[in-house]
This record gives C-alpha cells, structure tokens and sequence, in this order.
C-alpha cells in the first residue's frame, strides 16, 4: 500500500514537472534568432507574402500567446507539424522513439554489464593492479569524446576488419513491424536472419553509447561497495563464516545497489540524451538523427518536441527508478 | 589442560598506520574449556574486541601484522592462512558469533526470516561436512533439510522469548526493536548447534533493564546446551552475574584469570584490585585510576600497567610469567598483592 502511495505522489509531480519542462524548452527555442516563416517562404519570397505566412502560423502573436497555443496543443498530443518532413511531428517522433530506445537500452545492458561487475572487482581487490588499471580505464573513459569513440571504432572494426556493418540499423527493410524495436519484432516472427543482423549493427553504436556510461557505472558501484563493506552486518557475515563470494556478491551488492541504481537512471537520461552525437555517426534512423537534421534545418517546433520526448522518458525512468528503489531497499517504504 | 577448547598462546599483533605500528595485543594468553563462560574483561581499548576479531578472522587484513603467538581451536590453528578451509567451516558452525551492536549486524535490505535462513543453509549442524560442489551463489538448500532447519528455527525463536515467530521471520531488522534484534542474535548464535560462543559486549547497546534479561538468557541457553562462551565485557558487575571465569586484560596484555569467586574475594594483580576497587559503591564513593592507557605506538616494555601502578619497579620492565595465587588462578605481576607460587610451565604441561 505503501509502494501505492509513493509511485502516486511521484506520478502527481510528473504534470507539473512536465510543465516546467515545456515552459523552459519553449523559451529557449524562441530565444534563437530563426524565422521559421522565412525559411519556409524561400529566398524568393517577397515581404507581404513571408508576413501572410507569418500570421498564419501564429508566429505574430505575442509569445505568450504562442505558449499558451503550444500547450493547449499537447494537451491533446499535438506537437506541431515539422517544417522539412510536412508531417506531424509526434508521429515522426513516435515512429523513431523504438529505435532510439532499443539502441539505449543494449548501451544500457552493455554498461550495467560491464559497469557493476568490474565496479564490485574493483572495490573487492582495492589497491591493487586490477583496482588500479580499471581506475585509470574510468576516468580516461569518461573523458573520451563519443563522437571520436564512435569513429575510431568505426575505421577499426567496420573498415579495416570488415567486421560490423559501417552504420544503419539493419541490412534491408527490417523484420515486419509489430512493436518498432527490431530485436523484439524478429524474435515475434520469428526472423532468425533479422535478429542477427539487427544485433550486428547495434553493437558498435551500443558500445559507444555504453564505455562512458560503464566508466561511471564502475566508480559509483566501487564506491557503494567499499562503503558496505566496512558494516557491522558485512563483518558479522565474515564472523559467521559465510562463503565470501556469497557475502560479495549477495549481501554486499545488493545492499550497495541502492545508489548504484539512482545512478543507472540518471545514465538512462544521459544515454537517451547522447544518442543525438552516436546515431548521427552511425547514421542510426532514430530520435537523434531526426534532432541533429531538425537543428541544422531550424526546424523549431521539431526540437521542441524533441526536447519534450527526451524530457518525459527522463522523467519516466526516474519515477521507474522510485520504484525500484521501493523493491530493493524496504526502508523507503517505512 | 587436555579439556581446553580455545587456546591464545602468546598472541602479538597490531596494525601498521601513518603514526607507525600500533602494538594492540602484547603477548596475550587465554583459555577456555568446554562449557564454562568465561568474561574477557577490561576498560575500552584494552584489546577485548580486537582479541574476540582475531578468533573470529574478521580483523582488517590490509593494516594488520601478527608478530607471534597462537590461536588454537579445537586443534585447528586459526590464525594460519594454510587453514583457511578448515577455518571458514569452524566459523558460524563450531564457533559463532553475537555482536556488540544489534541494530547493525543485520543486513538491512533482507528480512530477518532469510537471514537466518541462509544461516540454516550454510551453517545447519544437519548439512553433510565438506564443501559443496555446486558453485557458491547456485548451491541447493535442499528441501527436507530445509524444512528440519526451519522446526528448529521456530523452536529456537520460542527459546529466546521472541515472541510470534512467523510474523517476526517476514520482517526486515529495523521493523524490530533492539532488545528483539540481540534475542535474534543469541538464536542465530545457537541454531548452529556451536561449541564456543564469542558474544562481543553483546548488552552495551541495549537499555540497562533489557541487559539483565539477554545475559541471563544467554546464560541459561548456554549452560543447558553445554556451549562454552567467551563475553567480553567492561562491566563487572554482569561478569560477575553470569561467568564461571574471569580473565582480565590490561593494554592488550592479560594480566589475571581466576574463577569468578577467586577474582572477586582475592584479587591478586593491583590492576585487577583497583579495577575492583573503582566500581561505583551503594554510599556513592567512586575511585578511578590516575593515569591513562599507554600508547599503543610506544608502550614501556614489560608490564604494560607499570606507568600507572604504585607498586611499579625496575622489575616490571620484564613481562612476569605466569604465578598462580590459588588454583587456576593465574596472575602475572611482579608485585602481587597476595602471596604466588610460579606457575608450571605450559610447555610441560602440554608434553
């Protein structure tokens, strides 16, 4: 009941969060100096005729009244249409949204999978060479830029070995669309060839995605651990003579988790985020790309609903976040 | 001799830090023999925890130099890394463990209920010897054990006066109150059916009333169940309630170990007396001992008490060996307050 209780007072905050979220995002996009209406008249295009094309877009009314527009129009899932695509712009949003998840979610996979083993090694055998080196190995992790990551591992693996596809996201049209993610849609039909192929094109870009996110992973999981380790329950545990492995890798972990897993939301919203950089690189058909065209074409409307889609699954894993917490460590619901 | 379960033999170790090397226990010796309860006794800082660890194999590797001596128990030698099997299958099994501070001992984000059953899967005197071939984090907890621990769970919890068993066994430690948490403990300390019981200060952190009531508990457990306990205490008053034996450590030295009768009509070392003598009396009267604990980087050499003792001479700068005052009462002091004899040497005792 207690669990009820808080995933209801977080999902209370989400409007308003949202709101503020919008508000912000709204004002900034207005602060660059762009005419939409310029743009979409054309070079050729003589004054009246922009100004015409001014009014009908509401683009002469005062900004708050354009706000005021904006939100009544999301109210109702309405985002505006984009400038370039003529199409609105939630669907096109809607329709890349999976393949943006699904390459966050291998990244996240890889980091997680890298990130809190090495993260519980490292604080196990601390001091030592391997402590040492995976230190080093996490910060310079974190300082590498992804977009030179990307490319370096692109002219490696793609170009001089042959081994992963240069970029896209599969060979072909992709398994028949159920869901949008691809590795669930060919594992729905069935489509061994898809899968496969899918899985081979997400592994560099997941990788790119994933070293920074595992190098943070790996110090917030050291430090959690060395921060149980030393408890009362960890030595009574060793006093008693329970299996070490069992003490390190049950006791200690999940206990050290708690943290480990405020951070691993947090890294979700940065994933989702520097997806933008990565899918841009691997030419990876999702949010990203779609931001990245929509930026350069000064397309306004369509970063804004951009920056709202990053916000809400942001927000989104945040309150998921809540709820894990709930599940691994009773004492929030006291 | 031949009935000792634990024996510390001269046991010298300390922990390398920035001020130098911290010379925590000095050639420390103590016994124990099936059954008895023995009271570890000092003031804090004198070396009782860091004693009751080394038995234990809970001290922090990475600082700690032992320099000398030996821990035996039952035969096994627990200081010795070569050992360490048979060291880790004696711990939480033959020799386990109850905490000082209840409401930290417990593994906060599991209920109690799997806490101490993983205890019974790891720990049940009903698990065949030898080590399991399944790897660690997959090994079974097989069903029919499984459910003859849990029968002795329920009893156990029973013995202890906690009360509603099944309800307690879904809650997670901090839904239970202190003096609830250290009956737990005591359980967790028995189920495993032990021969020694190391209880750190086991009652330091609970209310005075609730103290008397765990000692005696744990007392009466131990005495029906023939388990040897080792208190480490620096209460006097409780030592006197429950132990058969008393051994008294000054400075990471042990300086006097004598029946509880003996210790308190004869005390023969002048630590020992003024230790006595400081106890709060009915008419209000309290005596301290001038002086402080020496430092642990540079301790006199000798008898550790000598800079705080009246009767200290040239003499004391040599650790005295060990006298006897009366039977099984163990004194070193080169100027006890009752009359010795030299005690018989240990090695021809063991011979």
């Amino acid at each position: 009941m207690r669990r009820l209780e808080i995933i209801l007072s977080r999902l209370v905050w989400f409007i308003p969060t949202l709101f503020g979220l919008v508000f912000v995002v709204f004002f900034i996009s207005n602060v660059i100096p762009t005419d939409p209406a310029r743009i979409i008249a054309g070079e050729n295009a003589t004054e009246a005729q922009v100004q015409a094309l001014r009014a009908e877009m509401g683009l002469d009314q005062p900004l708050y009244v354009q706000f005021g527009r904006y939100v009544a129009d999301l109210a109702t899932g309405d985002l505006g249409k984009s400038l370039y695509t003529q199409r609105a712009i939630s669907e096109d949003l809607l329709h890349r949204l999976p393949a943006t998840l699904e390459l966050t979610m291998a990244a996240m996979v890889v980091a997680i999978g890298l990130g809190v083993p090495l993260g519980v090694i490292s604080a196990v055998k601390r001091n030592s060479m391997i402590d040492q080196t995976l230190r080093v190995l996490s910060v310079s992790g974190l300082a590498v830029a992804s977009f030179w990551l990307a490319m370096e591992l692109q002219m490696y693996f793609s170009t001089k070995l042959g081994w992963t596809p240069l970029n896209g996201r599969i060979a072909g049209w992709g398994p028949e669309e159920i869901t949008g993610f691809y590795l669930l849609d060919s594992l729905l039909t069935g489509d061994w060839a898809s899968f496969w192929d899918t899985l081979h094109h997400m592994l560099l870009p997941a990788i790119t995605l994933a070293l920074p996110a595992a190098a943070t992973l790996v110090r917030f999981t050291r430090a959690g651990v060395l921060e149980v380790i030393n408890s009362n329950f960890v030595l009574y545990e060793r006093a008693m003579g329970f299996p070490t492995t069992l003490i390190t890798w049950k006791y200690v972990l999940r206990n050290a988790l708690i943290s480990t897993v405020t951070q691993i939301g947090l890294i979700f919203g940065s994933l989702f985020a520097g997806a933008v950089v990565v899918e841009a690189v691997f030419d990876w058909p999702g949010l990203g790309t779609y931001a990245v065209q929509s930026i350069l074409q000064s397309d306004t409307k369509a970063i804004l609903g951009f920056s709202i889609i990053v916000g809400v699954v942001f927000i989104g894993v945040n309150l998921l976040v809540d709820i894990i917490h709930t599940f691994i460590d009773p004492r929030t619901l006291k | 001799m031949t009935d000792a379960l634990l024996t510390v033999e001269g046991l010298s170790l300390g922990f390398r830090g920035d001020g130098g090397f911290a010379h925590i226990l000095d050639g420390a010796n103590m016994t124990m023999k099936r059954g008895e309860i023995m009271g570890l006794v000092g003031e804090s800082g004198c070396g009782k925890t860091t004693l009751a660890s080394a038995i234990l194999g809970v001290l922090p590797r990475h600082a700690l130099e032992v320099r000398g001596g030996r821990i035996r128990f039952d035969g096994i030698d627990m200081l010795d890394a070569g050992q360490a099997a048979q060291q880790q299958a004696v711990r939480g099994r033959r020799v386990t463990f109850i905490p000082q501070d209840p409401f930290t001992s417990l593994n906060p984000v599991f209920t109690i209920g799997q806490q101490i059953e993983e205890l019974m899967k790891w720990k049940s005197p009903r698990r065949p010897v030898g080590p399991s071939r399944a790897p660690t984090l997959l090994t079974p907890y097989p069903r029919a054990r499984r459910r003859a621990d849990r029968e002795k769970i329920m009893e156990m919890l029973n013995l202890v006066q906690l009360p509603r068993p099944e309800q307690l066994l879904k809650k997670y430690p901090h839904e239970v109150s202190g003096g609830q948490r250290q009956r737990l403990m005591i359980a967790m300390a028995l189920l495993p059916d032990p021969d020694l019981i190391i209880a750190d200060e086991p009652t330091t952190a609970l209310d005075v009333t609730i103290q008397a009531q765990i000692l005696g508990l744990l007392r009466n457990l131990a005495n029906d169940r023939g388990v040897a306990v080792m208190l480490t205490t620096h209460d006097l008053g409780s030592a006197y309630e429950i132990c058969d034996r008393i051994t008294v450590m000054y400075a990471g030295q042990d300086v006097e170990a004598a029946p509880v009768a003996e210790f308190f009509n004869r005390p023969t070392h002048p630590y020992t007396a003024k230790l006595l003598a400081s106890l709060p009396e009915g008419g209000g009267g309290m005596t301290g001992i001038p002086g402080e604990l020496p430092s642990f980087y540079a301790p006199p050499p000798g008898c550790r008490f000598q800079t705080r003792c009246d009767r200290a001479t040239e003499a004391c700068r040599i650790r005295p060996a060990p006298d006897l005052a009366g039977p099984a009462h163990v004194v070193r002091c080169a100027h006890p307050l009752f009359q010795t004899t030299p005690a018989t040497p240990l090695k021809e005792v063991q011979a």
